[in-house]
């Protein structure tokens, strides 16, 4: 087999050495029940190109967003990913190398997340921000168990302007450790109003923006309602691509960010490996949870890096630790580090307004649509519409007429609800006149 | 601590001897500041087209001022990467004997399926008709995780290991809810002192306090010491098998049954899956649920510190309240269950993360099945077992392992060897450094002193493990004959040598700043 370099003859000087007869003797302490010696319903080993040839009969049964017009967002976003950042993360000093405890031999690791730190706390407007959690939605649940701590509260309103993935994930990793947690309903038309919900018994409020259905709004009055209760505002941006245009969520007042950094280096890959931005304001640090890297020196007075604070982490303080989290999302944030490094100030910036750009255009051209009524009058690059018909169907059908007509509603709240005929749309620098011209012809037809 | 331009500081040539030292590099070995630090406004690294007309909808809330980031062109930025990539250890360089962590070969065709534009451009939220091919790669993951380890079910969500954990935990805190129609009074979860921290973090993040086990004279579970805790409070139990000392729990029935009789449920922590994989299946010994680590057993990379995955499999008994979303296959294909009230007959607990998972550590994680199939597999847990056990029988004689008889995938030493040469472990570690070597793990698991933890893993030849051996040896010759300041000086020859963690954490600089930088320049 070509990953195992033992021979036969290697096996058998080695057991000889070990001193006994087989490998099967250093299994003596596995009781006889659990010894396996039945078939496994499984094939044996393949030659690489037969896994190729096998697993790209697969990819190839899926029709995807690169092959035809696709216009889905909802927390998952198209975007150009330069060819230099991909060929840099497989690099394998990055790719297959571990957790850099070794700090004398990890300092490349270490540099680099101490760049992607940097980064997420000037996009997000934060004073520090971690070495990355799993994804947005699971960065939220923890922003939220941070603000039980920090405040010794346990109550969490959650905005219906928040992706239902990430209010979900935050209610499942609530609720066995006695959060109560107000989950609104769905904010369709973005002009919810949370004060009256804030009290000085609220740990924190949880608000997306841009929100799930698109809108952009104003957060600085709810950031001083939070303020005065003594409650944290928790702002989650799924599209981080939008922190190039607008205003950072610190700057509105928010307390913690957390974000889906996906779109930035990692492509969808059908929904992971992503990487969960989260930032804070510095006085929150010791109860941040997940890896942090600060700047240090050797003993020669050089600068380095090292992870710091670990004594919020598991391994060092087991079951008082800040959470759980061991494995993060490295390389996925790396690659974020690298794509945004090549965008720079002016090219993030420019890559936003693009993106602004285009979803704008297309919101033109939609609401020309019998049977489209484009929702939000403030966006990003993606916005609800309200279609004359459910839009599951309607995405259904234009699937089948090769269009990726966007994300209906219904896949994230259920069927059957008051949104069952909401559709989202989002756009991005890669989509094109045509792209946009299939969509409007795509869907005047199956409106009309 | 400073934010200072001059990286030679430090490398005084006078001091050295040496030439060449005016910005800090050594032959190969080059300095590179932050990219902050080459910022050279106008430089892009991306070019766009122009946006064109369009009317600006943001409601008057764009972006004023400076967001701060660097301008940097392409050709500096493939270069500055490159260069921080050279300044780290890797299993592509050499053997990464990093106990515990599994650190195996990356097979390059799993980094070549995951880029299939069919897998790569899958949006998760396409219509389930485009995307049959995704569903059938997770679904034949699940499919052989459940064969492999003999379980009829499996979350497949989980972003890593103490996410399954979580996972696990949670189902068993739903299994026990529902059994008595209410919050449980059941709030006591046992855990092994050998555990890793993940285990007694993810018991309290779900609610329950941690009552710790000790191990017994043999590295194992007390069984006595477990069976005089069940009460009618405990939850259930979390056993890493085989376990952190690298050595099976041969009690693993017993403890079953005890655990299930007092009402509870069995985790098993499958972080050292390696070892078994093939030969056992964790079904057989009466678990209740298991995480596994692709990105240990199932060679997807560790990436500098992740992403990994962590699906979860389950007993018939905690099936039911597995988290959303799940793969289904009818008469029209492959679906997906998403919404706990389309869940049917399932209670699932609800949904621990976004989408559906981290498919791309699935579509690695397969091509390496596929690769090895179920004889490979099995190939791979006795080349792995053969590996450890062929380590500690060439350095026992030398250093002190901490049990006795054979171990699984992973052998375990403690710092009885070093006692009297004024080395630690940790000194020994850092001289491993100069000699080209990542360490062993060290200083756990926690219940041996000094503990030094090898995992060659099944992809060493034996060539490399005698050239390891024989840096083992002649280190600790080293040591025993009185050399202890060349270990407290070690490493001499890394990028950095040791490193001030304690100013690290007291004073904490988390993030470039330009005030900071400013402050410093102005010194
Ligand atoms: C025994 C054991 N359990 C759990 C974990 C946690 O896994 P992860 O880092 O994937 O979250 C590890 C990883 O280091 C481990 O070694």
């Amino acid at each position: 087999m070509r990953y195992l370099p033992l021979t036969d003859a290697d096996r058998s000087s080695m057991l000889d050495r070990i001193g006994v007869s087989s490998v099967d003797d250093l299994f003596v302490d596995v009781p006889a029940v659990g010894q396996f010696d039945g078939a496994f319903d499984l094939p044996d080993h393949m030659a690489e190109f037969d896994v190729e040839r096998l697993m790209s009969a697969m990819a190839n049964r899926n029709i995807t967003t690169a092959d035809v017009p696709s216009f889905l967002g909802a927390g998952a976003y198209r975007h150009h990913v330069p060819a230099s950042v991909d060929y840099l993360i497989q690099r394998g000093e990055f790719l297959t190398s571990y957790t850099p405890y070794q700090p004398e031999i990890s300092q490349g690791t270490l540099q680099a997340l101490f760049e992607f730190q940097s980064m997420v706390a000037l996009i997000t407007g934060m004073d520090v921000a971690n070495a990355s959690m799993y994804d947005g939605a699971t960065s939220c649940a923890e922003a939220v168990l941070m603000a039980r701590r920090v405040t010794r509260r346990n109550r969490a309103v959650v905005s219906g302007s928040v992706h239902p993935h990430y209010s979900a994930v935050t209610e499942t990793q609530a609720k066995y450790v006695d959060i109560d947690i107000d989950i609104r309903e769905p904010d369709l038309d973005g002009t919810e109003d949370l004060t009256d919900l804030i009290d000085d018994q609220t740990a924190c409020v949880v608000v997306q923006n841009p929100g799930i259905f698109g809108h952009v709004r104003d957060l600085s009055s709810l950031a001083s309602h939070c303020q005065e209760n003594g409650a944290l505002l928790i702002v989650v941006v799924t599209e981080v691509v939008s922190l190039g245009a607008l205003q950072s969520p610190g700057a509105m007042g928010a307390d913690v960010v957390v974000a889906e950094g996906q779109s930035i280096g990692n492509p969808q890959g059908f929904g992971g490996p992503y990487v969960g931005l989260f930032a804070a304001r510095q006085k929150y640090v010791r109860q941040m949870p997940g890896r942090l890297c600060g700047e240090t020196t050797d003993v020669d007075g050089k600068r380095g890096w090292v992870l710091t604070l670990s004594t919020r982490e598991q391994h060092i303080r087991r079951e008082k630790a800040t959470s759980n989290i061991c494995t993060n999302a490295g390389l996925c944030a790396l690659a974020f580090t690298i794509h945004l490094a090549l965008l720079g100030e002016n090219g993030f910036r420019d890559m936003a307004m693009l993106n602004h750009a285009r979803a704008s255009k297309l919101a033109d051209l939609l609401e020309a649509v019998d049977g489209v009524e484009v929702l939000p009058q403030a966006f990003f690059n993606e916005f609800a519409v309200r279609l004359s018909k459910p839009a599951g169907d309607v995405v259904n059908a234009l699937a089948a007429k090769g269009v990726l007509a966007g994300v209906p509603a219904s896949r994230l709240y259920g069927v059957g609800t008051d949104l069952d005929n909401i559709l989202m749309i989002a756009a991005s620098e890669l989509t094109s006149a045509d792209d946009m011209d299939a969509l409007v012809d795509a869907l005047s037809e199956e409106l009309s | 601590m400073s934010h200072s331009r001059d990286l030679s500081r430090g490398i005084s040539p006078a001091s050295t001897g040496m030439l060449g030292t005016v910005h800090g590099h050594q032959g190969l070995q080059l300095e590179e500041p932050l990219l902050f630090e080459i910022d050279n406004p106008g430089a892009i690294g991306v070019d766009l087209p122009e946006p064109g007309d369009f009317i600006l909808r943001l409601g008057g809330l764009e972006r004023n001022g400076e967001i701060g980031l660097p301008c940097v062109s392409e050709p500096e930025v493939v270069r500055h990467y490159t260069r921080l990539s050279q300044k780290n250890y890797a299993i592509d360089m050499g053997t990464y004997p990093l106990g515990s962590c599994t650190m195996k070969h990356n097979p390059r065709l799993n980094e070549k399926m995951v880029r299939l534009p069919g897998f790569a451009n899958a949006h998760p939220l396409q219509p389930e008709a485009t995307v049959q091919g995704a569903f059938e790669l997770i679904d034949g993951v699940a499919y052989w995780l459940k064969q492999l380890t003999g379980m009829p079910a499996i979350a497949m969500s989980p972003g890593a290991g103490a996410h399954g954990e979580l996972c696990g935990v949670m189902a068993i805190r739903a299994a026990l809810d529902d059994r008595e129609g209410g919050p449980t009074k059941r709030r006591r979860i046992l855990v092994p002192d050998s555990a890793h921290g993940t285990n007694p973090a993810t018991a309290a993040v779900c609610g329950f306090s941690v009552d710790t086990i000790p191990s017994d004279a043999r590295g194992r579970v007390d069984v006595k010491a477990f069976a005089e805790k069940l009460d009618d409070d405990v939850a259930g139990i979390m056993i890493t098998n085989p376990n952190t000392c690298g050595l099976f729990e041969p009690d693993m029935i017993e403890i079953a049954e005890l655990i299930h009789n007092a009402g509870g449920y069995f985790y098993c922590d499958g972080a050292n899956f390696n070892a078994i994989v093939g030969r056992v299946r964790p079904g057989d010994l009466g678990i209740d649920c298991m995480h596994i680590n692709l990105h240990k057993t199932f060679s997807t990379p560790h990436g500098g510190g992740g992403p990994g995955a962590g699906p979860v499999v389950l007993s018939d008994a905690l099936a039911p309240f597995a988290p959303v979303p799940w793969v289904v296959h009818g008469e029209k294909g492959f679906s997906l269950v998403e919404h706990p009230d389309a869940a049917g007959e399932a209670k699932p607990f609800g949904r621990l993360k976004g989408f559906h998972g981290q498919m791309g550590m699935f579509v690695r994680a397969y091509a390496y099945m596929l690769s090895h199939g179920r004889d490979g597999l099995r190939q791979v847990a006795n080349d792995a077992v053969l590996n450890a056990n062929y380590v500690m029988s060439c350095l026992s004689n030398v250093m002190t392992p901490s049990f006795e008889g054979p171990c699984m995938h992973e052998c375990l030493f403690d710092d009885r060897f070093l006692k009297d040469t004024g080395v630690s472990t940790l000194d020994f570690a850092k001289a491993m450094l100069d000699e080209g070597y990542h360490p062993m793990t060290m200083y756990f698991p926690l219940v041996v002193h000094g503990a030094m933890l090898i995992e060659p893993t099944e992809t060493e030849s034996k060539r490399g493990l005698d050239e390891f051996v024989a840096v083992m040896r002649a280190l600790v010759d080293r040591a025993k004959a009185g050399d202890s300041s060349a270990f407290a000086a070690a490493p001499t020859m890394t990028p950095r040598r040791r490193l001030d963690e304690t100013t690290a954490a007291r004073e904490p600089i988390l993030r470039w700043s330009p005030e900071v930088l400013a402050a410093e320049t102005a010194k």
